[in-house]
């Protein structure tokens, strides 16, 4: 399955929860740090993210962006 | 470890925050009509209508043309911006108080002549900016501001169904009713999108795209309960799929 990693614009998350229930993997929390508004930003508090995007694609305020990890040597394998 | 990027904001949506409550999917459908706008490669040509409601700020996200019409009013002004800029591709962006309730006569005749523009409706069933009052999409027993007792069909009648309404109608090309409550819906409502505008692109003709919306804030729910309360009540009540499509 394939590996990835979850960015989290923190400043423009108004913390709704919203990823967090999409998760298929649920790797990802509501954090204990406050941003410039007020809210409690999203994270992804452990490994397991499969770069599924449905966080992303959940999200209402755009603040995910979701990487796909690829490992060198299964590259060139 | 190389890195792909595989999901970030569409180049067309301005870099800010919107006022949007949290959890309001109205974000949701802007990235979409963003994400088409740049996978269609109509930036530059692209109008937008802005209505009145909680959507009135539309043009400070989306970065197209913009205009901001008078309370329902949309589609007549996207009829006339398209009249007469042919080229351009129109389309305008509208609540359920704006479109069904004072817009009604509106979207009617513009769906009817058939003007080339695409319409894009949020239905939340209730009045957002305004602070949860009724709407004509409100649900029988709903609870809103102006019945603290839930809808009473006696009283104010049923929820009004726009897609089934204007597809009885001759001109429409495509008619569809999609959501944006959860992933699995979001991506069909993408898809919706994408064809509404290609109609408008090969002149097929009027394109309607209603999105059943959650209101988190006037509905008196977490987020993640208004997806669900939308899945259990609003679908039954407003079917999703395609009532008409162009030939």
């Amino acid at each position: 399955m394939a590996k990835g990693r979850v960015g989290v614009n923190e400043e423009r998350c108004k913390s709704c929860g919203l990823c967090v229930a999409a998760c298929p993997m649920k790797v990802l929390r509501i954090s204990d740090k406050i941003n410039k508004k007020g809210y409690r930003p999203v994270e992804q508090f452990k490994e397991g993210c499969i770069a599924c995007r449905m966080c992303a694609i959940t999200c209402p305020d755009v603040v995910l962006e979701v990487f796909r990890l690829e490992d060198d040597k299964a590259c060139n394998a | 470890m190389k890195e792909t990027k595989i999901f970030e904001k569409p180049k067309s949506m301005i870099d800010v925050t919107t006022h949007y409550c949290p959890g309001c999917t109205h974000g949701v459908a802007h990235r979409l009509v963003a994400e088409v706008i740049d996978e269609l490669q109509i930036q530059e040509r692209t109008v937008a209508v802005a209505p009145v409601g909680c959507s009135v700020f539309l043009y400070n996200y989306i970065n197209v043309d913009s205009y901001e019409a008078a309370h329902g009013r949309a589609p007549a002004v996207a009829s006339a911006c398209k009249r007469l800029l042919p080229d351009s591709v129109v389309f305008s962006y509208q609540g359920d108080g704006d479109l069904a309730s004072i817009g009604m006569a509106e979207i009617v005749h513009a769906a009817n002549r058939g003007e080339k523009i695409t319409v894009i409706f949020i239905n939340n069933a209730i009045y957002g900016m305004t602070g949860g009052q009724m709407a004509p999409t409100t649900l029988v027993g709903q609870k809103a501001t102006t019945c603290p007792l839930g809808r009473d069909p006696k009283l104010a009648g049923y929820p009004i169904r726009m897609c089934e309404m204007l597809a009885t109608l001759q001109a429409p090309a495509y008619i569809t009713r999609v959501s944006v409550a959860k992933p699995k819906y979001t991506i069909k409502a993408k898809e919706a999108l994408t064809k509404a505008f290609q109609t408008q692109i090969e002149g097929k003709g009027f394109s309607f795209v209603e999105i059943l919306s959650t209101c988190p804030t006037n509905w008196g729910m977490r987020p993640v309960d208004a997806t669900n309360w939308l899945e259990e009540h609003m679908m039954p009540e407003f079917p999703l799929g395609v009532f008409k499509t162009p030939e």
